[in-house]
């Protein structure tokens, strides 16, 4: 069973559904006996990281989460979810995260200025990039990941954010690019996070999520 | 690098997808279940289904017929038709959309755009709005395209991303049908002053047409029903044609 932390952030639907239609047995929960009798975890999210790191403290959870990471649990943080793993999040002030993966969040509009390219330019003749970056991008992924075994490089994954991991380089398995390069999915051991929602990503994510079924 | 979407619309009445020229004489052509996964292994970037019903029992078709589609397609879906509150925002997030567009209901209640924008995120809030040229200056249509609010297209625009919209949806009801090419003159115009996703909707007739659409800057997606769902072209054979064309795309 596959647990799927349910703290109040995010629409779960596709999530699960994807997940049932691959054959995985799920349990939306913020129950700690579930997520210690689960063979999996799954923390999703959208919104803010403020709002999102506060719900998910609210649950009691995390000491559960970090005691199931350490006994070898696979873990998958989607979007906000993957963020939440981070160290910390400069989203709208400085927050700290669960700090399972070594990096910080930081918001795509800053960096691209900082690296010189205006996010968006209202005149004909300069490439234009908006954020938030929605869409799909193609993946390219550190090969022998096995998260990634079922995929090949250059396969599109749909994103739908406004931050995203910076100084993650040890943990970093895949990237888009998108005016910088944007952290696609993260790894520390048995913890996993992908920026992309692989349950909107058609059969690329069905694939990736497979992927994790199978660990 | 970021690919540019190619979205097959879907007017759902009744349980079955119609589709009409110029918003009249709508003719009956499909399933929707059954057009959504062929669009799904098609190639289809995204889809979009509106809800062209009015009555409170043909709404519960309707969802039904998202949920359905949500549980077996992995791709995001926008849904639109009939929303005014944010109850239905909740109504048809719960049925599996990823996204919502409002049009009528905007115009009827602005404020729907932040409330929805604050509650769901700026992502998931979709302006969808029908445009015309009245006197050389474009303005918003309400009711399918039927009736002239008065209000400027390019005002509208401004305030409505400024109030949280986070995605576009252009339909000109001056191509709309026609299949002369999109209306590029008008998607131009709002592509200047916003910085938000736009997809450009109404006027497609031939795969040209989109590969010209994809050279104005500020254009994300294409979207089109009739020439998808009479097959007149086949989404994969655009994305390949596009890709030759030298336009990043999704295959």
């Amino acid at each position: 069973m596959i647990a799927i932390i349910d703290y109040g952030v995010g629409n779960l639907f596709s999530l699960t559904a994807s997940l049932n239609y691959l054959g995985a047995e799920t349990r939306v929960t913020a129950d700690a006996a579930d997520l210690e009798r689960a063979d999996k975890i799954i923390l999703p999210g959208v919104g803010a990281f403020e709002d999102a790191i506060r719900k998910l403290e609210a649950t009691g959870l995390v000491d559960t989460i970090r005691e199931q990471i350490a006994k070898g649990k696979p873990m998958l943080g989607i979007c906000l979810g993957m963020q939440l793993l981070f160290e910390e999040s400069h989203e709208y002030g400085l927050y700290k995260g669960l700090g399972l993966i070594k990096g910080k969040v930081v918001s795509i509009d800053e960096e691209l200025k900082a690296e010189g390219r205006e996010s968006f330019v209202s005149f004909a003749g300069k490439e234009t990039l908006k954020v938030p970056h929605i869409g799909w991008n193609s993946l390219k992924f550190k090969e022998d990941e096995p998260l990634f075994r079922y995929i090949n490089q250059g396969d599109c994954v749909y994103y739908v954010h406004s931050f995203y991991g910076k100084d993650c380089s040890a943990g970093t398995i895949a990237t888009s690019e998108y005016g910088i390069t944007i952290t696609g999915a993260v790894r520390n051991g048995n913890v996993y996070g992908t920026q992309f929602h692989p349950e909107k990503s058609g059969q690329t994510g069905l694939n990736i999520l497979r992927a994790f079924i199978d660990m | 690098m970021i690919t540019k979407r190619i979205i097959p619309c879907l007017d759902v009445r009744n349980g079955r997808v119609v589709k009409g020229m110029n918003f009249e004489g709508i003719q009956d052509v499909s399933d929707p279940v059954e057009m959504a996964r062929f669009y799904n292994v098609e190639g289809a970037d995204e889809l979009v289904f509106y809800d062209i019903t009015a009555s409170v029992e043909e709404r519960g078709i309707f969802t039904d017929i998202l949920r359905k589609v949500a549980s077996e397609i992995f791709i995001p879906l926008t849904v639109g038709g009939g929303i005014n509150s944010l109850e239905d925002f909740d109504r048809v997030l719960k049925c599996g959309a990823d996204k919502v567009s409002v049009n009528s209901g905007a115009i009827r209640n602005p404020g729907i755009i932040e409330q929805a924008a604050k509650r769901y995120g700026d992502q998931c809030v979709v302006l969808s709005m029908d445009i015309k040229r009245v006197d050389g200056t474009f303005k918003i249509f309400a009711k399918g395209g039927r009736e002239n609010t008065g209000i400027d297209a390019m005002e509208w625009v401004v305030n409505g991303v400024n109030s949280g919209a986070g995605e576009l949806v252009v339909n000109s009801i001056d191509t709309d049908g026609v299949k002369g090419g999109f209306d590029l003159e008008l998607l131009d115009e709002i592509a200047a002053r916003v910085n938000v996703p736009i997809i450009a909707s109404g006027g497609a007739g031939k795969m040209e047409d989109f590969s010209e659409l994809f050279r104005h800057k500020g254009i994300d997606a294409g979207l089109a029903a009739s020439i998808f769902h009479y097959k007149e072209i086949k989404i994969r054979d655009l994305k390949e044609y596009l890709k030759g064309e030298g336009i990043e795309v999704r295959l």
